[in-house]
Parts: structure tokens; sequence; C-alpha cells
């Protein structure tokens, strides 16, 4: 069997009286596209901190490629690409200077770095921005040059932290299309999320967690098809009227969530719940009925929604 | 069940020797974008000084005021030595608070070094290292102009000035920029250190005037002033010190001393904050 190449076993970081991260469990597979899903605060960027062994865990066993980041930190790093959630591009060098710099930083001679930054830059679809300062950039743009910058050392595993968070649609499409062709390239991807739509396009696995705690595990389907049904019918009726529409629609379906602005009943058919909804006499102002998502999964798991 | 990357491994060593002057290196291009004002201000700011204070100034004393080891110095002499220590201060006021402030804030370099196998204390020495350059550079620029105006009494035997003046600096500098690492919010603290901490050290570090023409109650001011004792150093090896004068070694010994507790308490915060 071979060895995974991120093993934690009670994972925990404690912050003073606060526990970000507490007591958490998991294995990532070389090759393996890993996801951690959960709400802003739910210790996702403490975790990845952990594995990217710049911050020493309280508690629990971690396991880099094999070694020890409290004691091996360095050379973990070494082999570790990190696209922060924050970019931290020198904004005073050009595009192509910025992965040259990085890749010194890794001990690269330069001559490699200058090729390896060719490279990535095409790559990253910045071939005609290399001399731009990253000033001039686009949001999404400077986002790929971050990805490209943790390319430059040929990295084991790369890990994003909230990878399109701020980005436009469009941006976002793009900077996923990227990220695909690493994983069929076989890089192990590991990257913190709040989208759900980001955690079904890019992962293979994912846990879900909250609080600190990991709530669920495994692959994006497996976990709708376990903590949801296949369809999720969303009825408005007016901030007003949701809770009295709720109350008459009780035992309709199996599971039911009242939200402040809508009201959702899980079914395997929507349309015929929904059928069942006007034949009560109910009139929503609007109903849609969609596939469900891992945002249902996380409903489910921890009574609220993922973005709030 | 390391796995080990041979050649990666190797770029993991050689990191780990050269991550100091990775940062420098790194450091030292960005002041690319400010070498015009390093270099206008450290060839600039001599010149004015000199010229003002040679041809204007001095010429107005008719009496000296201080005394080198053989009597009574020009006042030109007597200044210049704490001007060449003031421009590695300044030096340092720049480069060990918004250069700081930047990395952790502003533009967040050093969360990218941090990410990679380069260590927080290395970070932190990489900074000093380029700042070193950059002092070097001024005060050697204001030594030259110095002696090309007739301000050094042994342009040769005080050819060690300087160096004296970074040691000034430094000392100066690392305690400041331990406090600059540690501030996560900007509020303006930068404006004070050089209203309240730096204004008062130039003038009362007896830059203008032998601090022992101050009252008792003032002096203290220069007693912990890396300023004066730099200054005090300089003048040694210009003209040499009045007899009853305070030994130079113990004006080695206090800028020592800052720079190794600056040194100390500055990798501890950059650890601290990165880790």
């Amino acid at each position: 069997m071979i060895a995974p190449v991120i093993s934690a076993a009670g994972l925990t970081k404690r912050f003073g009286e606060f526990t970000a991260v507490d007591g958490i469990d998991f294995e990532v597979p070389a090759g393996e596209s890993f996801g951690l899903l959960g709400p802003n605060g739910a210790g996702k960027s403490t975790t990845m901190r952990m594995i990217g062994a710049v911050s020493a865990r309280t508690a629990g066993d971690l396991r880099v490629l094999g070694r020890d980041p409290d004691t091996h930190g360095p050379e973990i790093r070494s082999l570790l690409g990190v696209v922060p959630q924050e970019d931290n591009l020198d904004t005073e060098l050009s595009v192509r200077d910025n992965l040259i710099i990085y890749g010194r930083y890794f001990g690269i001679p330069r001559a490699t770095c200058r090729s390896r930054a060719d490279e990535l830059l095409t790559f990253a679809q910045l071939d005609d921005k290399r001399t731009a300062k990253v000033d001039d950039l686009s949001g999404g743009m400077k986002r790929r040059l971050t990805i490209a910058r943790a390319l430059i050392n040929e990295p084991r595993i790369l890990m994003l932290d909230e990878p399109t968070t701020g980005l436009d649609p469009q941006a976002r499409h793009v900077l996923w299309d990227r990220l695909f062709r690493l994983k069929e390239r076989g890089t192990t991807l590991v990257l913190t999320t709040h989208y759900m739509d980001e955690a079904e396009q890019l992962c293979d696995r994912l846990v879900v967690v909250d609080k600190g705690r990991i709530m669920a595990e495994g692959s994006p389907a497996r976990l709708i098809r376990e903590y949801s049904t296949r369809e999720v019918v969303e009825l408005r009726f007016g901030s007003e009227h949701n809770a009295s529409a709720a109350e008459r629609m009780t035992g309709l379906t199996e599971r039911m969530e009242l939200l402040p602005d809508r009201v959702l009943l899980y079914a395997d058919d929507g349309e015929a719940v929904l059928e069942r909804v006007n034949h009560l006499g109910l009139h929503p102002t609007t109903s849609l009925v969609r596939r469900a998502s891992l945002e249902d999964v996380f409903l489910r798991l921890t009574g609220r929604s993922l973005i709030e | 069940m390391t796995d080990p990357d041979l050649t990666t491994m190797t770029h993991e060593t050689r990191a780990r020797r050269f991550g100091i002057w990775y940062v420098a290196e790194h450091q030292l291009r960005g002041m690319r974008a400010y070498a015009w004002t390093i270099v206008m201000t450290g060839l600039g700011s001599p010149l004015l000084y000199l010229l003002g204070i040679g041809l204007g100034l001095a010429t107005f004393l008719d009496q000296s005021i201080a005394d080198g080891a053989d009597g009574p110095v020009s006042y030109l002499f007597f200044v210049a030595p704490a001007l060449l220590a003031t421009s590695a201060v300044t030096v340092s006021t720049d480069e060990f608070t918004f250069t700081v402030m930047a990395g952790f804030k502003w533009r967040r370099l050093f969360w990218g070094m941090n990410a990679s196998p380069v260590e927080p204390g290395q970070i932190a020495s990489g900074l000093i290292l380029s700042v070193f350059f950059r002092m070097i550079f001024t005060t050697t620029a204001y030594y030259v102009l110095m002696v090309a105006f007739g301000a050094v009494g042994d342009p040769w035997g005080a050819a060690w000035m300087p160096l004296v003046g970074v040691l000034g600096g430094m000392a100066f500098g690392l305690p400041l920029m331990a406090y600059s690492a540690s501030i996560t919010q900007d509020k303006g603290q930068f404006a004070l250190v050089n209203r309240f901490i730096f204004t008062p050290l130039f003038l009362f570090s007896g830059t203008f005037f032998p601090l022992a023409t101050l009252p008792l109650w003032l002096q203290w001011i220069g007693w912990i002033s890396p300023l004066w004792h730099a200054s005090e150093i300089g003048r040694s090896l210009s003209y040499g010190l009045p007899p009853g004068s305070w030994p130079v070694v113990w004006h080695y010994a206090v800028l020592v001393a800052y720079v190794v507790t600056g040194w100390v308490l500055a990798h501890r915060v950059f650890r601290r904050r990165l880790r």
C-alpha cells in the first residue's frame, strides 16, 4: 500500500482558550484532490497552516510526506506549493520576476527558475503579461500568477486556501480549468472552500468541517446521496408567510427546512412534491426544483447554511 | 516512510544555507523602486549639511565649542561625525519601520517567504542584511564627502567611521525593527517614533554641541542614545576625544548591547508572528 501524503490523527490547534481545530482525523493519498468544505472560521485555514508547516499543532499527530512538520518544517515546505487566501505577490516586480525571485527561496538555480517561469506563464495563460507589473493584472490573473508561483518548485502537494474567493464567475471558471489540468497531471491538490460548487467541481473527496470538527467525509456525490435526497424544492412565500406555509406542508416530505427567506422540501421527485403543494392551495411567489448540492448536506449536518 | 526526492533535497539544503541571502536579494531588488531616493538622500543630505554648516554656520562661530585630544577643534570637525551617524539612523527610521510593516501587512511579502523553506529568523536576518547594504552605502558616501570638505582630522585613520555609523544605525534600528514587527495595526506609530524618539535624540545627543553643555537632567538622553555613542566614537577616530571623556570601549559596549538586544527581540517577534 502506498503511504498517504498527508495523515492527521487527533489533530488539534488551540489559541489560548479557543479551540480552532478540535481533534480531526483524515488521510490524503497521492494524486487525490482533497477538499475541506466549511463556513468561515471552521478551522480550515488553521489546518492548512499546520499542514504547510508554518503553525505548530497543539496536540495529535500529523505527517506530511512522511515527515513531522514540527521537526522537518523547511524540508516539508520545500516540497509544497502554497496558494494563500490573500495574495502576497510582489507588486514592485514584473510578473515573470515574481516567479523567478520566488523560486530562489527554494534554492533553485537562477537558470532553472527562468525556464520554469516561462513554462508556468504559458500554463497560467499569462504569456502576454510577462513584463507587466502585478498591479496591472486583474484579480483572476493575480490568482493564476499566485498558482504559477506555487508551482515553481514542482511541489508534491499544491495547497489552495479559498482559491476563487472574490473572483467573478468567468475568472473562476478559467481558474477551475487550470486546476483541473493539474489534477489530470496527477498533482495532489488540497483545497479549502466555502463554495459548494467549487468543492463539487474540483474535489475527489472532501471533509465537511464546522467549528473545528469533521462532520462528514466522502466524495461529493456520496455525501449528497447520504445526507440529502436527489432533488430539492425551494419555495418562497414572502418572509411573513414562510412559517405558516411550512406548518401546512408538514408531513408532505420526509424532511423540510424552514429558512428565514425560503422553505426547502427534500424529495426524490421534486415536481411531484410541487404538485402536492399546489393541491394544498398554497401559492408560493417563486418555486424552484433543483438537484441537491453540498449546501444541502451542510445544512443537514449543521442546521446552518454555508454562506451566512 | 520518508520518500527523499534527491534534487529537491539538495535545493532545500541550499535554501536553508542561503535563505538570508535570498531574502536580502529580494529586499534589495525592492529598493530599486526608490533607488533614486536612496542616492539623492545619500549624497544630497551630506552635501546640504556640510555646505550649510561648513560654509555657513561655522563662519559665525569664532570660538571653538569643543575640544579634541590636542585642544580645540573646528565646528565642522566636531559636527561631521555626528551627522554621519545620523544618516545611518535615518536609514533605520525608514527601513526598520515602513519596510517591516509592508512585509507583514501592506505587501505581505514575508508571508510568501514564510511558505518557502526559509525560516522566520532568516527573513529577519535577510532584511537586516539588506538594510546593512543601504546603510554602508549611505555612510561611505557621507565619509567621502566629509573628507572632500576637509571635515575629518585624520582621513585614513578614521576610515573605519562608516562602519561605526552602521553600528550606530543598527543599535537604533534593531530594537525599532522588533517594535515595528509587533505592530499589527498602523495607527501612525511611526510618525510618533519620528517626532518623540528620533527628533529628541537628534537634538539632545551632543550632535550640534557637546553633551556636557546640557544640564545634567537632560544629559541622560545622550547616554541612552545610540546616536551619541556613535558620534563620540566617530570623533575619537577623527581627532581624538579630550581628556575626561568616556573610554571609547564603553561606547562600543553600549552600541553592541543595543544591537544584540534588538537582534534577539526582532528575531523573536518575527518568529512569533509568522509561526
